[in-house]
């Protein structure tokens, strides 16, 4: 039996549903809220959907992201040290809902900042400030109780992650209660680093779709804007994260500072990124 | 608070020990967390397996290693009477071995021929850099550059031993640093490789399976405890980082009502000044979740983990094992702290009173037993702990003291 979503009417629905109708996949980018400091890092979000971002992941800086490449780690420290939390990520949301209605924020991370913030009144935050999903990468379906049953009930999605290590056996407690969409990790290993063939994210693609009725996003060691689009051709979304922290790394000078142009050049990347999903079935 | 039947019977199969415990790790590791512990299910009830650790613990590493009646530390302090389990004197001069012996034989058995480990003081990267050269396995230790910096002596031993040992230049450069990088490689290599978690924390079976690997300290203390004084300790004293020698010494003794148990943990430069100062998760922190479980961490007002800190760099983890965050919240372990000078002293009076250089680890359950055993009777048996050698600290204690080396 395929799994279906639990929200069905969410705005990340409504705007998978656009992007079928529109015949093309779309572009899912993350960047670490509050790097390299709150001021830039929110430019840089409120600007994503203009140049062609269709879900937005924002990143929820921890201490110790152990799923994470050394691009991340170094943006999740940057926005710590800048003073980012849990309720300024939170705000950051609230902020971007005031020029945008439509576009789904979807907040990454580990679970001890929403442990410590208290699961339903973080929750209720976070679904008050506009957020509409989340992925937490330490809460595997065998802790579903934690966290994604009362995101579910609380109208939030809880993204799941499924990966080359995810077999047959184990699917369908992994899609149990996936909602929004399903992200394939297409490789076995930590974010920014090895890249998978373009025929291993085929035949995972479509082993998930004969599981889910969900949107595949499929996410880690997406670098440039051809390979954005090799993945476009097969799945519901490409998701890129450390080639848009690396940009905006570049951005920032010896003494800490964020170079005149950063965010330009940022959301230009983006726009690349956006050109090569929106040509790929062309 | 309500007394248990039993203090023994977890976790349940979920992993957890009352609320803590349980399995948060990514999904790429979800399926092998599995295998393991279907494998380690699998070996225990296997007596092949039970025999080959049995033997490798008594021809390689020395067991039974004495409980040994510290004499003048008891008469010098002037009450309860003092003994030493000596786990400095196992091969590689610490506890650490006991567990490595028996991961590295469910890692062969599962199949798997690469292994790697984290490890702050070094004393369990050298155990399991050793048990990987008896078995003939490659292996890669994961250090944080600051414990390379004050641990010098055991990464040569690891070095020699045939280990590569990689420095971990993220956060503060210490053990949880070191932790992260050892699960990033493990969920990049998840097919061939081997985690040797060194401490009885991390998710489900870990904590579980380092505490019975560790368990053999408690079952050996009893039958010693026994031939040599016809009765049980009254009580039993352990330092506390991750808390694996501690759990392997209470363990067994828990549905002992008259045995008393207390888990020492590091209190730097004192408790009071703040989460910075000290490595005591339990008396200075709260619940939360990292590196695969739930426990008392060391952590600020938004969930970020905080870098603890301890002369011994053994103890300066802002975690605990799981179970001993249940023992502690059910009230069964008492859960006492010791600073680093309290911790340099007992360091001093060991070498002089016993002969014996004990780990500045071990050295913070001694800063406890001279606290406590003056208070007590004559007749009151005290069990430590001295879970390790202090010959890897000797550089670091003179530098405390003022002395060039």
């Amino acid at each position: 039996m395929k799994s279906v979503d639990v929200l069905a009417d969410s705005r990340i629905a409504r705007r998978f549903a656009a992007l079928k109708a529109e015949g093309r996949a779309g572009l899912v980018t993350f960047i670490t809220a509050g790097d390299p400091d709150p001021a830039v890092s929110q430019a840089v979000l409120n600007g994503l959907p203009a140049t062609g971002a269709d879900l937005i992941e924002l990143g929820m800086p921890f201490t110790d992201p152990m799923a994470d490449g050394p691009a991340i780690q170094a943006s999740s420290l940057r926005a710590l040290k800048a003073g980012m939390t849990v309720r300024k990520t939170l705000e950051m949301v609230r902020g971007f809902r005031k020029q945008d209605a439509d576009t789904p924020i979807i907040l990454m991370g580990y679970f001890n900042p929403i442990h410590a913030y208290g699961v339903e009144p973080f929750l209720a935050a976070a679904r008050e400030a506009g957020v509409d999903g989340l992925i937490v990468v330490d809460l595997p379906p065998e802790e579903d109780e934690e966290l994604c049953i009362p995101a579910l009930q609380a109208g939030v999605s809880f993204v799941r992650l499924t990966t080359p290590t995810t077999d047959e056996a184990r699917m369908p407690m992994v899609m149990r209660n996936t909602s929004g969409f399903v992200y394939y990790v297409s490789i076995a290993g930590i974010t920014g680093t090895a890249s998978a063939s373009n025929t291993a994210i085929d035949a995972a693609v479509a082993q998930l779709k004969r599981h889910t009725d969900l949107p595949v996003a499929v996410g880690f060691g997406i670098k440039t804007p051809d390979q954005a689009a090799e993945v476009a051709r097969v799945a519901d979304a490409a998701v890129v994260g450390s080639a848009i922290v690396t940009r905006l790394a570049d951005g920032i000078d010896a003494s800490g500072g964020v170079k005149p142009g950063t965010v330009e050049d940022v959301l230009g990347f983006v726009g690349e990124l956006a050109a090569g999903v929106r040509a790929a079935r062309g | 608070m309500t007394k248990l039947n039993t203090y023994r019977s977890g976790p349940d199969e979920r992993g957890h020990f009352g609320i803590f415990g349980g399995r948060f790790v990514a999904e790429t590791l979800m399926p092998l967390i599995l295998e393991v512990e279907k494998a380690y299910r699998e070996a225990r009830a296997d007596p092949a397996f039970e025999g080959e650790m049995r033997q490798q613990l008594k021809q390689y590493v020395g067991r039974p290693n004495p409980l040994y009646y510290a004499e003048r530390l008891t008469e010098q302090l002037g009450g309860a009477k003092i003994y030493f389990k000596r786990e400095e004197l196992n091969h590689t001069g610490a506890h650490k071995i006991n567990n490595c012996i028996g991961q590295i034989l469910l890692a062969r058995r599962m199949g798997k021929t690469r292994i790697i480990a984290e490890t702050g003081a070094g004393q369990h990267g050298v155990a399991t850099a050793t048990v990987c050269a008896l078995y003939n396995m490659p292996c890669v230790i994961y250090m944080g550059e600051t414990d390379i910096a004050r641990q010098q002596p055991n990464v040569f031993r690891m070095k020699l031993l045939g280990a590569e040992v990689r420095p971990v230049t993220s956060g503060s450069g210490t053990l949880k640093d070191a932790m992260n990088e050892a699960l990033r490689d493990w969920v990049t290599n998840v097919a061939d490789t081997f985690y040797i978690i060194g401490t009885a924390a991390g998710p489900h079976p870990y904590p579980a399976m380092v505490r019975d690997f560790q368990s053999v300290i408690g079952d050996e203390v009893r039958t010693q405890m026994q031939e040599q004084e016809g009765r049980l300790p009254d009580s039993l004293v352990a330092c506390v980082g991750g808390g694996s020698n501690a759990i392997g010494l209470f363990h067994p003794f828990l549905d002992e009502p008259t045995v008393q148990m207390v888990g020492v943990e590091a209190a730097g430069r004192g408790i009071e000044k703040g989460p910075l100062d000290h490595a005591a998760s339990i008396n200075g922190g709260r619940p939360g979740v990292l590196h695969g479980n739930r426990t008392y961490l060391l952590q600020d007002e938004d969930g970020q983990i905080l870098e603890g800190h301890s002369i011994s760099a053994g103890l300066d983890y802002p975690g605990i094992g799981p179970e001993h965050s249940w023992l502690h919240d059910v009230g069964r372990v008492e859960y006492a702290y010791a600073t680093d000078q309290e911790a340099l002293d007992a360091f001093q009076l060991c070498a002089r009173t016993e002969g014996i250089i004990p780990a500045l680890e071990s050295a913070h359950g001694l800063a406890e037993v001279i606290k406590r055993a003056p208070k007590l009777p004559k007749d009151h048996l005290m069990v430590l702990c001295l879970s390790g050698r202090g010959d890897k600290d000797i550089f670091s204690v003179a530098k405390h003291l003022g002395v060039e080396l």
